[in-house]
């Protein structure tokens, strides 16, 4: 009954960690080139969900995972059709804090082309600029791009780690509460950038700040203790949820 | 004063003693041994191997146990390298980590780190014995290596360990395998910490008597192979100190001058070889 074209279908998706039980027989299709917000409660499972999504999740010691999870069609879990690494490179992922790499601004953004076997200089340095101006980062870096990326700022980092994903030409874009680490600024301009994104590629961004989730969001999911209590359009679910657990996080009584 | 304050005082007085003790030994070692080589040092001591009669006070130098114990330590801290890295490396948690059995060989490490460097020394010349080779630079170089990798994979192991999961988890995220965020990430970041490391197996290793004892030998030549003994200066200087003689006594502390400064001088040149790279690491 979905009316959107979905880009990754998530279909009775269970994970546990050691003990506990972090998600709970999700079921959610999410739009092609929209933004996609997960909101609830922290320790709901936003992050897991997210981290589900370009297999990231593999990493965490003493994970079970059960149910499908496609992207554009093909199920990433079975390991046999798909590499996790190919997964990756097709999802862009922006964490809680910016973490750039321990190298220079020009490579933090270089890194995934080399990955990928692109040696040309002449290229490689096209598509750092490209990139760079995409997330706004050009002008305030253009003449140091030799320099170690720790030195930006943190609102700088994380749009060079942005940049940097952008580089390696993903069709998705994963944000992990991108802004929680960010001054206002900072966060506002990562919202714009965003926004301006969403044109050309899917974008699934974790939150716990409301209000944010309302400028950005195109669809809504909201996830209450490993479950998934509702999802919609965001306009149906900031303006009428229908679950009584929605309705209290909207009027801000659980957080 | 009440009394958390007196505690407080307490303990900032025995922290400045403690520290006060263990870097005013270390002056005072240095000075005691520059002090009495001071006399003895001159530039035949580093440029000549010993001469007939050197044992007995004639002239001469120890560039023997210079040039022996420069290719031993090297030799030994470079293999040492080679093979410590990549046990560091497999002792991630993206590898065996948490595993039983990284937790078995970081306990096995631990205790060969404790192990009397002699018993190392009696090991490799049974195993030369064994073999039918004789005291050499090669079965120093073995010997040393072994001594050597206990420290060395223990040391590069608490770096790699402090590198973040999320800053690997970045390099994962735009596809990188393991392989690919250990060396170009995980390398990088704990290069300063792998400097740590190398410089201090390097000091184990070149400061160490008892272990080449048996294994290199000693001769007052220049090594021309590895199969040759090659001489060493902490051999030299347990020899030198053995003679009755005051001033080869003397000699025996200008040699161990000599070796502290090979130590500081090789600290200090890796670390600024190294500098280059390490701005660009993750604080």
């Amino acid at each position: 009954m979905t009316l959107f074209k979905p880009y990754i279908s998530v279909e009775g998706l269970n994970v546990s960690y050691k003990k506990c039980q972090a998600l709970e027989n999700i079921t959610v299709a999410i739009p092609e080139k929209q933004i996609t917000v997960i909101i609830g409660p922290s320790g709901c499972g936003k992050t897991t969900l997210l981290k589900c999504l370009n297999r990231l999740i593999d990493l965490t010691e003493g994970v079970k995972l059960s149910g499908r999870v496609l992207v554009d069609g093909v199920d990433i879990y079975n390991s046999r059709a798909v590499d996790a690494t190919h997964i990756r490179r097709k999802m862009g992922l922006l964490s809680q804090r910016p973490f750039p790499l321990p190298m220079s601004i020009y490579d933090n953004v270089a890194y995934g082309l080399r990955l990928n076997g692109l040696k040309d200089k002449l290229k490689v340095d096209a598509v750092v600029e490209h990139y760079l101006k995409m997330v706004g980062l050009w002008e305030e870096v253009k003449h140091r791009l030799k320099n170690p990326a720790w030195n930006l700022s943190a609102g700088q980092q994380q749009r060079l780690c942005l940049a940097r994903s952008l580089a390696v030409e993903p069709e998705a874009i994963l944000g992990d509460e991108p802004t929680s680490a960010l001054d206002p600024m900072s966060s506002q301009r990562i919202e714009k950038i965003f926004l301006e994104l969403k044109s050309q590629y899917t974008i699934v961004v974790v939150t716990h700040i409301l209000r944010q989730a309302k400028r950005l969001a195109d669809y809504v999911i909201f996830l209450y203790l490993g479950k998934l209590i509702e999802h919609g359009p965001a306009h149906s679910i900031f303006e009428n949820p229908k679950e009584p657990e929605t309705q209290a996080y909207i009027r801000g009584e659980i957080s | 004063m009440d009394k958390r304050m007196l505690e407080e005082k307490f303990f900032q007085v025995l922290m400045m003693a403690s520290t006060f003790i263990v870097v005013g030994s270390l002056f005072a070692l240095f000075l005691v041994v520059v002090l009495k080589g001071a006399p003895a040092l001159s530039l035949s001591m580093i440029t000549q191997t010993p001469k007939g009669g050197y044992y007995l006070g004639k002239e001469g130098g120890v560039l023997n146990a210079i040039v022996g114990s420069l290719c031993l330590g090297i030799g030994a801290t470079v293999l040492a390298l080679i093979i410590a890295l990549p046990v560091a490396l497999f002792l991630q948690k993206d590898y065996i980590g948490g595993s039983r059995f990284a937790t078995v060989t970081r306990l096995s490490l631990d205790v060969l780190w404790g192990v009397p460097s002699i018993v190392y020394g009696a090991f490799g010349f049974i195993i030369m014995v064994y073999l039918g080779i004789r005291a050499s630079l090669l079965g120093g170089i073995i010997v040393l290596t072994l001594l050597e990798l206990p420290i060395m994979v223990r040391a590069l192991d608490e770096v790699v360990r402090r590198v973040p999961q999320e800053l690997k988890d970045e390099s994962y995220a735009m596809g990188a395998t393991r392989l690919e965020t250990t060396i170009k990430i995980v390398c990088r970041q704990i290069l300063p910490g792998a400097v740590t490391a190398v410089l201090l197996a390097f000091g184990r290793g070149i400061g160490d008597a008892a272990s080449i004892l048996f294994t290199t030998g000693y001769t007052d030549r220049l090594p021309h192979s590895l199969l040759d003994p090659v001489a060493s200066l902490p051999l030299a200087v347990f020899f030198q100190l053995g003679t009755p003689f005051p001033e080869v006594q003397q000699r025996a502390y200008a040699s161990a001058v000599i070796l502290l400064v090979i130590v500081l001088l090789l600290s200090i040149i890796s670390r600024l070889l190294v500098r280059k790279f390490t701005k660009y690491v993750i604080r």
